[in-house]
């Protein structure tokens, strides 16, 4: 196998198994945990380091994982007093644990590879070279069976339990009644996920972990609205930024883990500003067009809410619009303009009169 | 109120007209506000008079807390304006004191009742000027309006519910205001702050200052009110209380669910 | 200890050190308070990894390593990803932790892309920049104390002419409003001052430990007092005190990081704060829980053992 497939398929794979479990994560509004567990499994890491006198999978990855599940008792734990809130709280426990984790690197392994900047943004470039190995045998890199066990793991989660996260996630109340334990729950996930970038962290490093499960899932979320597709999206999107930052990286020889993370910065932005539903520029068109209709209702109702009324004939006056409503000579005659066109008002001189059509449509609107 | 006029010297407002040449305290016209596209009140028109006590009246959506906070200036107006004693509100922002859902404040913050009610001082110093003895002095005054001058330095998070609506009111007080408007200010309060809250009011009212209360309780409401204004989205009907709290506006307010009330409401609203 | 006062003062990098430490945790401990009241403590360690990609860039555009130019950098990046973070909260229906997952995570690596990138170009030259991914305090010199030293100064004398107005904010923004103050433009001057605290604290603990300075002394100062004047001092002092302890140890022990010193002071501060302060001390708790246990076990359990008597029917 090339260093160049084994790189973009580890990166493909890292990018699917943290997209999955983003969506929920960000439906639950709980997407800095993952930021604070990837910091925080640092001296996990170091311990197993230490225990197992060299780098070994196995024991690094027993000793993140008790790392990660000391992070979220800890947050949790402090939550729970009450004497801070949520975002102290993790703000508190990830920079301790990621201090004790670099003062145990500098103190104990100062001349060993195992140094801090590839931790914090990996060396997926690597990743060809790390041959696993069953007694003789050549199996192919490690990292893209780490990364595929995980995949698998997190599909499994996800499709054995796609109910109950989608019913906790969403209404916890009636999940609660139902017997299904929001709480449950949430430790399942947050196990899944110390597990997930753990896994991913020895491959990537610790940002690149953070940028793929939060931000292939937020691009899903601002393109659809179907659970299902989203969680298909974020998959894809993740596959995309993996696969089209190697390239980037490659050809102007930075990062290929920056360079990842930046091209899901990309696509991000690019569902921001282009995504037809929630996307910026969408969102402008349909305000403006909003506001226009919304003048030519307000219109009406203006006209309608003071019809037989004893200021009637002052306030149905076309002067009256600016002056009254507060709305630009311009913005008045245009939106006049509009309800005449639509047959809502008509004009005698200056003063205007609902039609049928517009007392209907007066009516129509107040009632929604 | 040699106080007031002493520090309104040091202070010389843009226009500040005295609610003396002012009948209307709360002028409304045409007023729409909209959350993005979605209208939350229509076309109001609306005059408070000055020295009532008024309540806003509706079912739960009908737009009375959007009503006030545009009154406040606290939210864009789609179309329309308002006056308070006949002048634009920025203009007139010392004449108005403003008591929010209790709800709205994190109550764990480290501060003091008497530090909360200080800070109804604030309008009046303006920019960067530091509350000195003086604005002590009269928030712990406004305190002992409420009944609350021994507990002037507890925490906020160790007052009760009720207790806190009177920090509220008593920030408001500090405010020395001729306009008060108050967000629910009897929502979930005990017995003693709403007998202290009626107190006030009438304490106001007997001063000639104007109150505003979105209100959600019908049967106490023609106890404390003399004026009422009846929303659900659009204006439903304002007027002298006894003449406005008629069955058939409140038929109209809340539509359907009036029912669900109960006759028990519609007879009082008939007495 | 009398060694380590004299070297205080008269060694020149712990004296550097020790100095630009302390006066770090005072500006972020000051600052904290008000972005923990807002509940915007981990605004702090969104604003520290968005300005890496602006230290970079400051270094591309201008080639050159001074660490007033690379601050610059590092606060219009870190603005920016502000900027950025309160559209997607105000537009999208992305949550604040989204927000701010999503603007820390790709301009971070944006950041290291662009860091690896000038590394491989002229590897002589990137030396100084990754400093700030852990921080240097060590390496400070006393130019570095100076900038540290005005900027903090600015940031501590706008706080306190604003005081009051802060406050407001940071309690009621809508009663802050009504009363006429312009709200936001008190939010941006103080989100401002929040990012000058942050490029400080760049050069001193780095990116990742950045978030620590900004919670871990208000959180401690908030349980000893009820007062924001007195937590604010409190948070202050525990910010430089935990400057300066990790410093001196960072220096006395070799091959100690002074960063991650820093931070496991504060940490130290923070847990014991947590656990012993009056009042709201978690010790004290449990204690009074445990009494009340014991109180109520005698006669807990005579009505357990009457109740099946009186269950009988």
């Amino acid at each position: 196998m090339s260093s160049t497939t084994a790189i973009l398929l580890t990166g493909v794979l890292v990018a699917s198994a943290c997209a999955l479990l983003g969506n929920f994560l960000i439906l639950r509004r709980m997407a800095m945990m993952s930021d604070a567990i990837s910091h925080a499994i640092l001296p996990g890491l170091v311990a197993g380091y230490f225990l197992a006198h060299g780098p070994n999978l196995l024991v690094g990855f027993l000793g993140a994982a008790a790392a990660a599940a000391v992070t979220v008792f800890l947050v949790e734990a402090l939550q729970k007093t009450r004497r801070v809130d949520g975002g102290s709280a993790m703000g508190i426990v990830f920079p301790a644990m990621f201090a004790l984790g670099v003062v145990l690197v500098s103190k104990f392994f100062a001349d060993v590879h195992l140094d801090t900047d590839a931790i914090l943004y990996g060396n997926i470039e690597f990743s060809a070279f790390d041959i696993l190995y069953l007694g003789d045998r050549e199996l192919g890199p490690q990292s893209l069976w780490v990364m595929g066990a995980l995949c698998a793991l997190n599909l499994s989660f996800l499709g054995l339990f796609y109910k109950e996260l989608k019913l906790t996630t969403f209404d916890p109340g009636l999940a609660a009644a139902l017997g299904f334990s929001p709480l449950l729950m949430h430790y399942a996930t947050m196990t899944v996920l110390s597990i997930t970038t753990v896994g991913a962290f020895t491959a990537v490093g610790a940002i690149l972990v953070v940028a793929l499960v939060i931000v292939p899932a937020a691009t899903a979320y601002l393109l659809t609205d179907r659970l299902a597709v989203m969680i298909g999206l974020s998959v894809a999107i993740g596959a995309v930024a993996a696969v089209a930052g190697y390239f980037v990286a490659v050809a102007l020889d930075a990062s290929i883990a920056g360079a990842m993370v930046t091209m899901t910065g990309v696509l991000f932005a690019a569902a921001l500003l282009f995504s037809p539903s929630q996307g910026l520029i969408a969102k402008a068109r349909r305000t403006r067009r909003n506001r226009a209709r919304f003048a030519a209702e307000m219109l009406v109702v203006h006209l309608f809410t003071h019809e037989g009324s004893a200021a009637q004939a002052a306030e149905s006056l076309v002067a009256h619009l600016s002056d009254e409503l507060r709305w630009s000579v311009e913005t008045a005659r245009q939106t006049v303009a509009r309800a005449l066109d639509q047959g809502l008002v008509s004009q005698a001189g200056e003063r205007l009169a609902l039609t049928d059509d517009g007392r209907q449509t007066a009516r129509q609107v107040l009632a929604r | 109120m040699p106080q007031q006029a002493a520090t309104l010297e040091g202070h010389p407002p843009p226009i500040e007209s005295r609610p003396a040449d002012a009948a209307e305290a709360v002028t409304v016209r045409d007023l729409t506000v909209a959350y993005r596209d979605k209208p939350v009140l229509w076309d109001v028109d609306l005059a408070i008079p000055a020295g009532t006590l008024t309540a806003i009246i509706g079912p739960n959506g009908a737009g009375k807390t959007s009503l006030i906070k545009a009154v406040l200036g606290l939210l864009p107006l789609a179309a329309g304006s308002v006056e308070i004693f006949g002048h634009p509100y920025a203009q007139q922002r010392r004449l108005v004191a403003y008591v929010p859902q209790r709800g709205s404040v994190d109550w764990e913050f480290p501060t003091s009742a008497l530090d909360v009610v200080t800070m109804g001082t604030y309008g009046q110093l303006g920019w960067v000027r530091r509350p000195g003895a003086e604005q002590r002095g009269r928030a712990l005054a406004c305190l002992d309006q409420v009944g609350m001058a021994e507990f002037a330095g507890r925490q906020i998070s160790q007052l009760s519910g009720g207790q806190q609506q009177r920090v509220f009111l008593a920030r408001a007080l500090a405010q020395e205001a001729d306009l008060y408007v108050m967000d629910e200010p009897f929502a979930g309060v005990d017995a003693t702050t709403e007998r202290a809250i009626v107190t006030l009011l009438q304490d106001l009212r007997a001063r000639g200052k104007t109150v505003v209360c979105v209100h959600h309780d019908l049967e106490s409401a023609p106890d404390y009110f003399d004026w009422l204004v009846l929303l659900n989205v659009r204006l439903i009907a304002a007027g002298p209380f006894a003449e406005t709290f008629t069955p058939e506006n409140l038929g109209r307010t809340y539509g359907g669910r009036l029912h669900l009330l109960g006759e028990r409401y519609l007879a009082v609203g008939a007495r | 200890m009398a060694e380590i006062l004299r070297d205080l003062v008269f060694d020149y990098t712990l004296r550097n050190v020790a100095l630009g430490s302390a006066l770090l945790g005072i500006v972020s401990g000051v600052l904290g308070c008000f972005a923990t009241l807002r509940r915007q403590g981990l605004l702090g360690d969104t604003l520290a990894h968005a300005a890496l990609p602006g230290v970079c860039l400051a270094f591309l555009v201008t080639g050159s390593k001074e660490s007033v130019v690379l601050l610059a950098g590092a606060a219009v990046a870190g603005w920016l990803g502000t900027l950025v973070l309160l559209r997607i909260v105000r537009d999208t229906r992305l949550g604040e932790d989204a927000a701010m997952g999503i603007v820390l995570s790709t301009f971070f690596g944006f950041g290291i892309a662009l860091l690896t990138f000038i590394s491989k170009r002229n590897d002589a030259n990137q030396a100084g920049l990754d400093k700030f991914l852990f921080g240097q305090a060590a390496a400070l010199v006393t130019s570095d104390v100076v900038t540290i030293a005005a900027l903090g100064a600015l940031a501590l004398l706008l706080v306190a002419v604003f005081f009051k107005e802060f406050k407001l904010l940071s309690f009621d923004p809508e009663f802050a409003a009504s009363l006429g103050f312009n709200t936001h433009r008190l939010e941006v001057l103080l989100t401002s001052l929040t990012v000058v605290a942050v490029v400080i604290g760049l050069q001193t603990v780095g990116v990742v430990l950045m978030a620590a300075m900004l919670i871990g002394p208000a959180a401690a100062a908030r349980q000893w007092t009820n007062d924001l004047g007195r937590m604010i001092a409190l948070s202050a002092l525990f910010g430089a005190a935990s400057g300066v302890t990790g410093a001196v140890l960072s220096v006395t022990e070799a091959s100690l990081p002074t960063g991650p010193m820093i931070v496991l002071s504060l940490t130290a501060i923070v847990v014991v704060s947590l656990l012993f302060a009056p009042a709201r001390g978690l010790v004290w708790d449990w204690a009074r829980q445990r009494r009340h246990d014991r109180d109520l076990a005698p006669p807990l359990a005579a009505v357990q053992t009457a109740a099946p008597e009186r269950g009988q029917p």
